[in-house]
């Protein structure tokens, strides 16, 4: 009871710091545009933009790159940067596809869900090695986090390809791809959009109400200070790019999942798409700064500028240019905001 | 005068071939301010990294509350209750006051941060201190100034029912008056029964606000010798020469490698 009364008075004090954050920060702005975006889309094409198809279609296009931008949040958030998360969701699919091919020996198309499980969990062991190996390089090592990701990226790609004579593993378990890929629950919703919110809602919780998430901002604010605090910075480091990793196995089950196959080369700009979504929604490439509602935010800008222009009749291109100067002036603007606080 | 909280006992430490620290005894008491001064290079900083567990020390015993202890890292030191506040204050720029105090030992419900426990418990230790300077204690550390943080990193030290805080430099960046309330702040932290440290270069604030001077001179300990029995003068030389008169290392034509 009183354990009941401490959270909810917790609660009580967070809201005003969270709200005075959200103002604070870009996050509140950015999430202006968004809502300006759907506004925009929605008074030129009514009857084809606010529809449930739309909604549940865009949902769907960003479920996979959601669960990966949560991860990359953490990341960014200790200053770091992750760029092999393609490439891991890669390889985790492809491992996922060839372990469930192989307890079903041959074809796995009619597999049941002992083996789809099976699959899962393959798909995220093989994230979360990448990640624990990534983290020990980084952390332990002390080699830049670009460099290190730089180099799992082209790795785990190269391995992936490797495994299947660099084609793609088409033949997948159908009721996988039923449920999990295109079936939905409570009539409407995408049942790979339940898994992404419900991996978002924990990374949130994560990140933003528990002594991980605090030290994570702690590490990157102040490394050393974190570290003469007692807290154990390459444990943290090494558990945070873990995560990420495990989160790339997750995502790339999904995208096995909902494309059918292990899509080795459609996932190559995932990892800026991440970073992108991540910055867009303010979360500071120096660290000590973000928020999970800021990078859901960040993915859905590019989603729905990309719907947008499809329903309004404007070439895809044009996205990539608007989405570029989104992100731009995002952290422009981010960046005059903070000189002009720090003034 | 009082008991001894905190000693060292022939302390050695090297960085590989360098010798940094030469049988050091150094004593720490409750309620006193004990100022370590020496010249740049004289081994303060480091010796005040071995105490708070950051470089292990190579021999020499230190003995808490009269007892041998062994301090293997930060942790170690804080279980004792010793607390540093260093030169380059150790303050995480983006996360606001509460949390930057609790860092590292956050209080929980749960599984979740007890933020309304922190926030009172730091506004508790701040007013205890007689800190009126920090407005709120949730603007982010990056918002304040100098002299707010160090107050705050002070106030951070003496959260954990800490029996000693040792200060590196605490008045280095300030102005005046901020100056001012550290040293004010150093003086209420001894006469609540911490035994305190207070590393300067600045001979008024030693000579102001210490109850005892030990003097460091190229990693030997000069003298440690009660603030009242020495002069500014002294002081000077004790640093510079390691000697002053009778006082000091004896053979100094020995120290000079």
């Amino acid at each position: 009871m009183t354990a009941e009364e401490e959270v909810v008075n917790g609660g009580a004090i967070e809201k005003p710091t969270l709200g005075a954050r959200l103002l604070g920060a870009n996050t509140f702005w950015i999430g202006l545009v968004l809502i300006a975006l759907c506004v925009v889309f929605g008074v030129l094409e009514p009857t084809a933009f606010l529809t449930l198809f739309t909604v549940q279609t865009l949902l769907i296009e960003t479920a996979v790159l959601l669960v990966l931008s949560v991860g990359m949040t953490f990341v960014i958030i200790t200053g770091g940067i992750d760029l092999s998360v393609g490439s891991v969701l890669i390889f985790s699919g492809m491992v996922s596809a060839k372990a469930m091919e192989w307890v079903s020996g041959g074809s796995s198309t009619n597999a049941g869900w002992g083996v789809i499980l099976f699959g899962l969990v393959v798909a995220i062991v093989a994230g979360t090695a990448w990640g624990i190996l990534n983290g020990l390089l980084i952390a332990a090592a002390k080699i830049p986090p670009l460099i290190v990701t730089l180099g799992t990226l082209g790795a785990a790609l190269g391995a992936a390809s490797l495994l299947n004579n660099g084609s793609d593993i088409r033949t997948l378990p159908s009721t996988m791809r039923t449920t999990i890929g295109y079936g939905t629950s409570f009539g409407y919703v995408p049942n790979l959009v339940i898994v992404a919110v419900v991996l978002t809602l924990i990374g949130a919780w994560l990140l933003h109400t528990t002594v991980f998430g605090r030290h994570t901002f702690a590490v990157g604010s102040n490394a050393e200070a974190a570290r003469r605090s007692g807290i154990g910075v390459t444990r943290h480091l090494t558990s945070i790019y873990t995560l990420t990793g495990a989160l790339a196995g997750v995502a790339g089950f999904m995208s096995l999942a909902y494309f059918g196959s292990t899509t080795i080369s459609a996932h190559s700009t995932d990892n800026l798409n991440a970073i992108a979504a991540v910055v867009m929604g303010g979360t500071s490439l120096f660290g000590g700064v973000g928020t999970v509602l800021g990078t859901v935010i960040g993915v859905f800008i590019p989603a729905v500028l990309k719907k947008g222009f499809n329903i309004i009749h404007v070439q895809d291109f044009w996205q990539m240019i608007a989405v570029g100067a989104v992100l731009i002036a995002a952290v422009w603007f981010d960046q005059q905001r903070r000189r002009s606080r720090n003034r | 005068m009082s008991e001894p909280i905190l000693s060292l006992r022939g302390v050695n430490k090297s960085f590989g071939p360098v010798h940094v620290l030469h049988d050091i005894d150094f004593t720490v008491r409750a309620g006193e301010v004990t100022a370590l001064v020496g010249d740049n290079g004289a081994g303060k900083s480091t010796l005040v990294k071995c105490i708070a567990g950051i470089h292990p020390v190579d021999s020499g015993e230190i003995l808490f509350d009269g007892k041998p202890v062994h301090i293997h890292g930060p942790r170690d030191a804080a279980a004792l209750g010793i607390e540093v506040v260093y030169q380059d204050l150790a303050l995480a720029d983006n996360l606001d006051v509460v949390q930057n105090m609790f860092l590292g030992r956050e209080r929980l419900s749960g599984f979740l941060l007890d933020e309304a426990e922190m926030e009172l418990a730091a506004r508790r230790t701040l007013a205890s201190l007689s800190v009126r300077t920090v407005k709120s204690v949730r603007t982010p550390v990056s918002s304040l100034s100098g002299g707010q943080r160090q107050t705050v990193a002070i106030a951070k030290a003496v959260l954990w029912d800490s029996k000693v805080v040792l200060l590196d430099e605490p008045t280095a960046a300030l102005g005046v008056a901020q100056t001012r309330q550290v040293l004010d702040l150093v003086r209420r932290l001894a006469e609540q029964g911490l035994g305190v440290v207070l590393i300067s270069h600045n001979m008024n604030d030693v000579l102001e606000v210490s109850d005892r001077i030990a003097t460091l001179y190229l990693g030997r300990m000069a003298a440690e010798l009660p603030t009242r029995e020495l002069n500014h003068s002294q002081v000077v030389e004790l640093i510079t020469a390691g000697r002053s008169g009778d006082l000091g290392l004896a053979r100094p034509d020995v120290v000079t490698i």
